[in-house]
């Protein structure tokens, strides 16, 4: 039992890597402020495009979403960190990560908007459309205000998916939370800083999960 | 060289393809074993520990719940690491296919059991009421006219996360398991050139985009209609 604390909740050294974990932290707290915005706003123009009149646009939106939606989100970012320099494009790890995610999160969010638009009745749009306003501000004053309410917990959950995604970008040597833990796991040779990390995400996330699991329960109910 | 050739010998080299094919393969195989057995044994104990749940005792559901809860706010590269790095420490050897199949089969079981367990509690409290007063036992209510109601609601949204955590055998590539994306990078060190990182997104592709297209027509066909 002691063996086991001293290796997962050794106090000392989660102390002294602390410092480097929450300087980690705010650069976890910056990928989320980037990559958050990227995905809903590009989740948003991938569910406007699924919806426009020209089937060749379509087409080629429901492709990319299922490409994007089939590969994993760590392909992606080795794809375009570590292949794209050999075609001339060398990007900071960063842009890496800002690059790779709006991707896989654009798809991901757009199929929830696109529920969301679903769920909003045509009625909406045509009763204010004969109030004389144009289809741009149909959509924008009345029907997507309607479909993000409609879809609020899906989104909120898909966050807290690229909240926890932005830990992949520990692997092209981006120093968020995860790096800075695991840089201090390998000096140390103990895997209490992770342990650290880990708890520090459990703070940030377990309100959001338990809020989550009781919206479930009731839409269920 | 022009723009098309030099795309062509950057990222669809004909030597390399034909060079590394065979690794890229070898990782698909191990990309669906992992795969499958992460998918069968996280559905498995994710139904179980909801079976449990519905017994709806005190001692165990708090630690359930707890458990539940942490495998669905933690990264599961996070816990990939801790379980590889940590466990060697405590005197515990697995080979890292061993840790990721372990750890994602946790978190698999955990979302699963959230899912099959909102299920459960989407059946009306009269259809247990009905079936126990015509002499049913709590297990045969449960097998015989809950569960099958409540598996019909969870199969989209389990589709759905299933697939999301299957994607997750990529994260194999950081301890060394030899996956599609570990034997891409691989290949693509000693070869410099991006085509084994192109072969591995194909594969990739290959192996998910069916199941989307799947994943996206049970969803339809399962689809929980709202009275």
């Amino acid at each position: 039992m002691d063996a086991l604390l001293q290796q997962f909740f050794n106090i000392d050294i989660m102390v002294q890597a602390a410092p480097l974990i929450f300087r980690g932290l705010g650069m976890t707290l910056l990928v989320c402020a980037a990559v958050v915005p990227l995905g809903l706003a590009g989740g948003l123009m991938v569910a406007l495009a699924g919806r426009a009149r020209s089937r060749a646009v379509r087409v080629v939106v429901a492709v990319l979403v299922d490409i994007f939606r089939a590969a994993p989100p760590l392909v992606l970012l080795i794809f375009v960190h570590a292949g794209l320099p050999f075609a001339g494009v060398r990007l900071t790890p960063f842009a890496s990560v800002c690059i790779a995610f709006f991707l896989n999160n654009s798809a991901y969010y757009g199929e929830i908007y696109r529920a969301g638009l679903d769920s909003v009745g045509a009625g909406q749009r045509e009763a204010a459309r004969s109030t004389g306003v144009t289809a741009w501000q149909a959509m924008a004053y009345v029907v997507i205000p309607q479909a993000v309410r409609n879809v609020l917990p899906d989104l909120v959950s898909n966050t807290v998916e690229v909240v926890k995604l932005t830990s992949l970008a520990s692997v092209v040597a981006l120093p968020e939370m995860l790096y800075s833990a695991d840089m201090a796991r390998s000096l140390t040779y103990n895997p209490s800083p992770i342990v650290l990390a880990a708890a520090i995400y459990l703070v940030l996330l377990w309100p959001v999960v338990r809020l989550m699991s009781r919206l479930e329960h009731r839409l269920g109910g | 060289m022009d723009r098309g050739a030099l795309f062509l010998d950057t990222f669809f080299k004909r030597e390399l393809i034909a060079r590394y094919l065979p690794d890229i393969l070898k990782g698909m195989v191990v990309t669906i074993e992992i795969a499958v057995a992460v998918v069968i044994t996280g559905i498995a104990l994710g139904l179980a520990l909801a079976l449990v749940r519905s017994l709806r005792l005190r001692l165990i559901n708090v630690p359930l719940v707890v458990f539940v809860d942490v495998a669905r706010a933690l990264p599961p590269l996070v816990l990939v690491l801790i379980v590889y790095f940590g466990l060697p420490n405590v005197g515990i050897l697995l080979p890292s296919y061993a840790v990721l199949w372990l750890v994602l089969s946790l978190v698999l079981a955990a979302v699963a059991e959230e899912i099959f367990w909102a299920g459960i509690l989407s059946v009306r409290k009269g259809q247990w009421e009905a079936a126990r007063s015509t002499g049913l036992g709590y297990a045969q209510t449960l097998f015989h006219v809950v569960l099958p109601q409540a598996v019909r609601l969870t199969v989209p949204p389990l589709t759905n996360r299933t697939i999301a955590i299957t994607k997750n055998t990529a994260l194999g590539m950081v301890i060394g398991v030899p996956e599609i994306l570990n034997q891409a990078t691989t290949a693509q060190s000693f070869s410099f050139n991006a085509t084994p990182l192109m072969m591995g997104a194909i594969a990739y592709l290959v192996l998910f985009v069916p199941v989307v297209i799947a994943g996206r027509w049970i969803e339809a066909r399962f689809a929980w209609r709202r009275a």
